[in-house]
Parts: structure tokens; sequence; C-alpha cells
């Protein structure tokens, strides 16, 4: 609609004549390579996540039914993305909803008191206790691990990163809505200390597989 | 062009410092404020084996981005088009203003939800939507704390940074419609609590939201927003309509570059490892997210900025407020002083630039120049050089200024053009200043410094050079 062509051609012809100089060389010998994520790589996202205040669980992959229906031991209704393996709530014993079967949960539905999400993730960043989810099947709109208090995710140790850099490049698609998660929501906005729990969920429990 | 908006200051720095300075409660808790986030903000920077690294490559990173600025801007609307986002241009704040109001009247409500984006405070945009009838709601908790005050804010990432937990807990129980004033503590996480219910349901109902953007990625057309509360993703994801105003000088080139500044933004600003939250979106994402977005992109004094070869610098900013957390001026003054939404050692070099004229020609004067902001800057933004070179440009401005004043200014720019030359001078004068304490007995200032700093002690007096420098603090503590 109403791009003001004036405006951007008067922009554009001053960036031009401000313009500095030729293209710069960006010299790139930060750290980036990962080696093989190790035992002691997992050890440190677990670490960095307890750091802020994320309740960590690590299991087998036969015991992850169990370990999410402990977590989810006084959750009344489960809210799940579509691409969820049933197998992963399957000892859950209150009633559930999946977003988009038949219909895209509401926001009034997701708000309700006592609503619990579980999801996967796209990759973890070790360094700094960061999970990203990329609406991927198992992770769904950005909304299902937003509106509901609590947030369970579920990662693979093989989807664990030491660093950033190496973790943008595991992801498939970077123009697909991305949301990075590091401890649950917080505000340092009273006195600049860290306080947990705003607008976000409220719990967000992290399940390592093995 | 020249920027417009709430850059410009509107009394003189000396004015404005004096009268803060009476404030003895502000000195208090910024004093406190200050000192938290530098102690976490070296903690978190130190556990970085390549830290140094990263900031070289952010530096380059926005240098190259200044260089191919033309072409960045054409590749990142049309990636942004062709992802369902509609762009627009504006060249100064008013412009800015009446695209964003005629989007929200377009959208018919009266009511918008906002994320903290310092562009938006930069033009003014809050009072221009309430002159056309629609109700700009601030969402950050130090923004809303700030809007429930009816004041203005005072740093960067932290708006109410002047404010402490009780006073921030009288202006929820008084302004607050829906808060219990007689059970509401100072208790913070109490008070984070008060925040996330006075604003829940506005998040569930509002059709519009309005952003800014850290960064905006000119191959993909993606934006990102880095906040802590969530209160960014509910603005992001929840409403029908999003508007994003974005400076144009926020671009990086591809996605992978995010991996310099994701990891330089966060340690840097709040001090920690990561920010709890970062979202990235590209254009509109059938079913996922608001289905209407636009993108205003706004020049506001930056391709003045771009035009200055040294001034230029001071556009690398990412906004992470750590020159601000560090600068001994402004940990006193505070930065209502600054007159501008960009205080601190990053205002004294931008407002000036962006707006040109006033009484921001005094603002490059506010800075003892003694570089803890250069070393605290991600993107090495030489900070102490652009202040001297505006001074020099602000002397040779002011021709009728006593002819003392340009000849210190000339042997300062001499000394500081070069960091070799700045340090030495640095070591002479605080050799000299052994005897020179008792000399300064309580004042704690000096009348003289010795040569080539004398140049600048004719007109002013100078702090008491400290016992290490804050660079050679830095340099052995990074030694070791
Ligand atoms: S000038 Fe540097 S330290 Fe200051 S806010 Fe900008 S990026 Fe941060």
């Amino acid at each position: 609609m109403s791009t003001r062509p004036d405006a951007r051609t008067e922009i554009l012809r001053r960036v031009r004549a401000a313009m500095p100089t030729a293209p710069v060389p960006v010299p790139r010998d930060y750290a980036s390579d990962d080696g093989p994520p190790g035992a002691e790589v997992v050890d440190l996202l677990v670490d960095r996540l307890e750091d802020y205040k994320a309740t960590v669980r690590r299991c087998t992959a036969a015991d992850l039914p169990a370990t999410v229906g402990a977590l989810l031991a006084d959750v009344p209704s489960l809210v799940l993305p579509p691409g969820v393996p049933s197998s992963w709530s399957s000892s859950f014993a209150g009633s559930r909803a999946i977003d988009g079967d038949p219909a895209p949960l509401t926001v009034t539905a997701l708000d309700a008191p006592g609503v619990a999400v579980v999801t996967g993730c796209a990759v973890a960043v070790a360094q700094t206790g960061t999970i990203i989810l990329d609406a991927g099947p198992d992770q769904g709109r950005r909304l299902l691990t937003l509106v509901p208090d609590h947030h369970v995710c579920v990662v693979r140790v093989d989807q664990v990163v030491e660093r950033l850099p190496a973790a943008l490049r595991r992801l498939a698609d970077p123009t697909r809505p991305l949301t990075m998660i590091s401890g649950p929501s917080a505000t340092s906005d009273i006195e600049l200390n860290r306080v947990e729990g705003v607008h976000g969920p409220r719990r967000l429990e992290v399940v390592v597989v093995d | 062009m020249t920027g417009t908006g709430n850059i410009v200051t509107r009394l003189p720095f000396p004015t404005a410092a004096r009268r803060e300075l009476g404030d003895e409660q502000l000195r208090r808790n910024l004093r406190k404020a200050t000192h938290t986030i530098r102690d976490k903000r070296l903690r978190v920077v130190g556990e970085v084996s390549d830290w140094e690294q990263l900031r070289v490559a952010g530096a380059a990173i926005k240098d190259d981005v200044q260089a191919r600025l033309p072409s960045l801007l054409e590749q990142f609307e049309a990636a942004a088009t062709a992802a369902g986002a509609t762009v627009h241009w504006a060249r100064d704040a008013e412009e800015a203003c009446a695209v964003v109001a005629d989007l929200v009247r377009a959208t018919g409500t009266a009511e918008v939800v906002k994320v903290k984006s310092m562009a938006t405070q930069e033009i003014g945009l809050n009072e221009a939507l309430e002159a056309v009838g629609i109700n700009a709601v601030e969402t950050d908790l130090a923004e809303l704390i700030v809007q429930l005050a009816d004041d203005t804010p005072s740093h960067i990432l932290v708006p109410a940074i002047h404010y402490n937990r009780t006073q921030i807990r009288d202006i929820f129980a008084s302004r607050m419609a829906d808060v219990d004033a007689t059970t509401l503590t100072d208790d913070p996480p109490a008070l984070a609590e008060a925040a996330r219910r006075h604003l829940r349901s506005r998040f569930l109902s509002t059709k519009v939201g309005i952003s800014g953007a850290n960064f905006a990625i000119a191959a993909t057309g993606t934006l990102a927003v880095v906040e802590s509360e969530g209160n960014g993703r509910m603005c992001l994801t929840l409403p029908e309509t999003l508007i994003s105003v974005v400076g144009i000088e926020k671009l990086l080139p591809t996605f992978a570059d995010l991996e310099v500044f994701l990891q330089l933004l966060p340690r840097s600003s709040t001090g920690e490892r990561m920010n709890p939250y970062t979202s990235l979106w590209t254009g509109v994402t059938p079913g996922d997210g608001p289905q209407t977005v636009h993108i205003v992109l706004v020049d506001n004094g930056r391709t003045d900025t771009l035009a200055d070869p040294v001034g230029r610098q001071a556009l690398r900013c990412i906004r992470c407020s750590a020159c601000l957390n560090v600068c001994p001026v402004y940990e006193r003054v505070g930065g209502h002083a600054y007159g501008s939404v960009y205080p601190g050692p990053i205002g004294a070099i931008l407002s000036p630039q962006m707006s040109g004229e006033g009484a921001n020609r005094t603002l490059p004067y506010a800075s003892t120049l003694c570089g803890a902001c250069f070393d605290a800057c991600p993107v090495r933004i030489d900070i102490p050089q652009v202040l001297v070179h505006l001074r020099q440009s602000g002397v040779d401005a002011a021709r009728s200024r006593p002819s003392a004043e340009r000849t210190a200014m000339r042997t300062m720019s001499y000394v500081m053009r070069d960091r070799r030359r700045y340090a030495a001078a640095l070591r002479a004068a605080r050799r000299g200043a052994a005897p020179l304490r008792l000399a300064a007995g309580g004042r704690g200032t000096l009348r003289r410094l010795p040569w080539p700093l004398s140049a600048w002690t004719s007109t002013r007096d100078a702090p008491l050079p400290p016992k290490q420098t804050f660079r050679e603090w830095w340099a052995r503590e990074h030694s070791s």
C-alpha cells in the first residue's frame, strides 16, 4: 500500500551520497566450531538452564513418558502441537487437546488456569542455556509456548550444541518464526536484578533425553 | 536529513545536570543499579574466551553494513515484501509518526500494545498517537512504570532505573486501577506479578502491536526483538496487525551475522549469558502470528551521521547501554540531564549528530573522556574520539569562544587520536598526581595537569587520575 516513493528515493539518495568506503572485510576468528557434542556439553546445558531457574530432568527414551507424566502430575489439562509423539504424554491422566485437530486452539482456551504445553525443540545451546524453537511440527505455533503458564520442553542430547554459531547453522529455515528461550520469563527492570515470572510461562521444565 | 523528535535537548547539559545533581535519592538509586550491572557484566564477559574477537567482528560487520547500506536496504525491502510484509520509509520523526498513525487508524482500533523500542521513543510515537485519539500501552515493566508515573525514560535498557523498588511499589499502588494498594509490597516478584495481571487481558485482546527491532536481516527480510519478560512475544504474536519501526542502521547482511550480535548484546546489556526471549519473524507466516505486517524504515538524522567519517561509528550502536552503566558522569547526573532518549556516552555523540543544532551542542562536553565507555562497548565505538571530534567542530562553529579552549581542543584531539599517546598522557598525569593529591585537598579535582593535558585544565578542572586506569585494570584482569 502507501509506500511513499518520495521518502524512499530521498533516503536512498542521501545514503548513497554519504556512503563511506569500499566493503569492509569481517574477521571471523571467534569460536564457532563445536567438537562432537560430548557428555560435558550436555552437563553444561543442564547447569546453565538450572542457573536461570528452569527445572531440568534427565532420562532415557524409555523413561520419557514416566518423566513427563511426573512433571504433569498436578496439571488438569494439556495442549500439544500436532507433531508431538503421543508416547511422550502417554502416562498423563488429564484432558488433552491437540492444536489444529480439529480446529486451532483459541487464546482463551490456552489462557485457562492449569493448562500446560509439551513440545520438542529445534536445537539447544549449552553455553547460554538456550532452547530454540522453529515452529516445527513438534513445537507448533508460537502462542502455544507463550500463553500457557507451564511449558515442558523435550530436548534430545543430539540436539545440543556448545555455542550459538553452531546452533544457528543447524536451523533448517531461518525464515520460519523463531523463538529463543533462556529460562522462564524474567525481568531486570527493578534495580537491575533478574526476577523470574512476568508474562511468559512461569514454569519452564526441560527434559533432556539420552 | 536532520533528525527530529525526542533527541533534541531543551536545556544545556550543565543546567540540566545541576538540577539533577540536587536529587540525593536519584543518585543513590543510580549508584546501586549501575554498580550491580557493572559487576554482572564483567563476570559474564570474563567467561567468554573469544570476547575480543567477537567485538572486532561486530564492529566490522556494522562498518560493512554502512559501506553497503543502499543495496542492503533495497535487498531488505525486497525480501520482506516477498515474505508478505509492507515496507514504508520515513525521513524524520513526524513522517514516521504519520505513517504509523495512518496504519493504526486504518485498522479502526483505538488502542495498541507496544514492545519497548528506542526508535518509537525517539520519534515520539506515543504522543503522536495520543494526539489522534489512539492509546499506546507500554508493556515493558520499566516503560510501564515510567508511563504510569507520567515520567520520561532515563536509561536505554531500564527506563525506570532512577526508581528503587519502594518508589515503584508506590507508583503501582496509586496508578494501577486493578491493584490492591493495601496488600502490595515492594518485593520485586510481587511487583512483577502486579504487572502481569495488569497487562494480561490487553495482550489477549488488542488488535495492533507496535515494536522496534534490534536487528533486521537484509538477505531474508527477518526482524529480531531481544527481550526478557515475554511482553515482546505477546505483542509480536497475538495481535492481528504488527507495525515495526526500524532505524536504517539496524541492518545486518545475513542471518549468520546474528551469531556475533546475539552473543555480544545480552552480556553487555543485562549482564546475562542470554536474555530470556528472542523472537525472529519474517513477514507473514500463515496461521501463526500477525497476518498483517508493516515495517517503517526511519532515517531521522542517520544519513547526516553517516556522512561524517569520524562520527559515523556511532551508528554501529546496538543500544546495549553498557557505556551508560560504566560512565562516571551518567552515574551522577542520570539520564534526564541529557535531554534526549539517548543518554550517557552514546547519547552525547548520537543526539547532537542526529539532531544537528541547538542545546545538544553542550552534550559532547558531558564527559571526562576517561575511556571506560570505549572499553565496555561491544562494537568498539571510540566514544572519546568522537566526543573530541564533535567538540572540535563545535568550537570551530562558535568562533566567539576563548581561544584557549580551541587550543585545548586541538591538543586533546591530538592526544586522543592515538591510543598510545592518550594512555601515556594519562599515565604521566597519574605520576604527577601523587603530590597533587595533597594540593587538591578534599576537592578531588585538579586545577592544573602536567603537559600535554595542561591545555585541558586551563579552562576547566580535571578529576584526579585514578591509581590505575580502567584500560590498565582491564588489561591486567584479562591477561591472567
Ligand atoms: S555505544 Fe556501545 S556500549 Fe554504548 S549503548 Fe551503543 S553499543 Fe552499547
